[in-house]
């Protein structure tokens, strides 16, 4: 196996119950690479997410991080941010980052606590008595302040305001090192495609187009956002 | 600064633009020592990959040079970003007269607006 390879999925299909979800996935992501994971409500993305942090079974195929099949080791070595919160609303913002730094080995409490005064959070005030888009920052906080291989981020900027949106691109950008990869699932593709390397577009449970971001603005002079509308039109 | 990207075009090519821009401004100065890729990206808000082409369009046009070890360099030079500026303000320039083309003005009347507008 390339060691270049940071992670590899071959082959992958996904039924829930006799549905295919999935159909033959199959890519790499190499190291130091932002890939944007493109697709529309229902296109399988938040699937395949759970898929690669082995919260799902795959019918068929393999994936591989870091050349370990999925499993424990792997769940080390991702940061994975879900679609919905899973933290305990009840907690205070310290609390949860007790709750991270027991939990992880590479979860950097400093790093967190600083990222955290930069967004003016304050760690005392309880989750519940936050707004949805200050949790939803607390949480990318806490997912990129793990020294980790591989970022999977689900739809990070789905309920915050643009101004925040840029914030969070920011904070992927500063956060991330050049051995580790980011996977972003989104649908709003036109704020985020300026920070990534590569698209994969997926439709219907299949990989239609995977490609480098510039090459494929080039080749269709068009942006990536433009690219997917025309692709996709109802 | 706030940069701005189009998307519609690559972001690696409008980075570039911004880098010639400072190379003929003298931002970064003949022989200067340029920034980490890193603090580029920070800087220009883009991936540092997208960073690392941009610098590498760059050096393989001469205008900035690698030491070993030691991170990036401007040209030494000075004839280079010379013929740099001239190529940009000859690409301003065109594109001046061909906007006034548009509405029906010629080289001369549009020199006359040129000498009109305060700086």
């Amino acid at each position: 196996m390339s060691n270049m390879k940071l992670l590899e999925v071959k082959k992958l299909d996904k039924y829930f119950d006799n549905k295919k979800i999935l159909k033959d996935i199959n890519f790499s992501v190499s190291k130091g690479k932002i890939v944007g994971l493109l697709g529309k409500n229902g296109a399988g993305k938040s699937t395949l997410i759970k898929l690669i942090n082995d919260l799902l079974t795959p019918t068929n195929g393999e994936i591989f991080v870091n050349g370990n099949k999925i499993g424990v080791e792997t769940k080390k070595i991702i940061s994975y941010l879900p679609e919905r919160t899973y933290l305990n609303k009840q907690m205070k913002v310290s609390e949860v980052i007790n709750y991270f730094e027991d939990f992880y080995d590479n979860f950097d409490s400093e790093k967190a606590k600083r990222l955290l005064k930069d967004l003016d959070l304050d760690i005392n005030q309880k989750l519940t008595k936050m707004s949805k888009g200050m949790q939803e920052k607390v949480q990318l906080v806490l997912v990129m302040s793990r020294n980790a291989d591989l970022y999977v981020l689900d739809e990070p900027l789905g309920g915050v305001d643009p101004a925040t949106r840029d914030y969070i691109l920011d904070t992927i950008l500063s956060n991330f090192n050049e051995n580790a990869s980011v996977i972003i699932s989104t649908h709003l593709i036109s704020d985020i495609e300026k920070i990534l390397d590569e698209v994969i577009f997926i439709d219907k449970g299949q990989i239609v187009l995977q490609s480098d971001a510039d090459k494929l603005r080039n080749k269709e002079n068009a942006s990536i956002d433009e690219i997917f509308r025309r692709m996709f039109k109802c | 600064m706030e940069f701005t990207f189009d998307n519609n075009i690559p972001i690696y090519i409008q980075v570039l633009e911004y880098m010639k821009i400072y190379l003929i401004s003298g931002v970064f100065k003949c022989g200067e020592k340029l920034p980490s890729v890193r603090d580029f990206a920070t800087t220009f808000k883009v991936n540092p990959n997208t960073m690392q082409k941009a610098l590498a369009e760059l050096e393989s046009m001469n205008l900035i040079y690698t030491e070993r070890t030691n991170g990036k360099y401007v040209t030494k030079d000075t004839k280079l970003i010379e013929k740099l500026k001239d190529e940009y303000a000859i690409t301003l320039a065109k594109s001046y007269f061909q906007g006034m083309k548009k509405i029906g003005l010629g080289k001369a009347d549009s020199i006359k607006y040129l000498e009109g507008i305060d700086e």
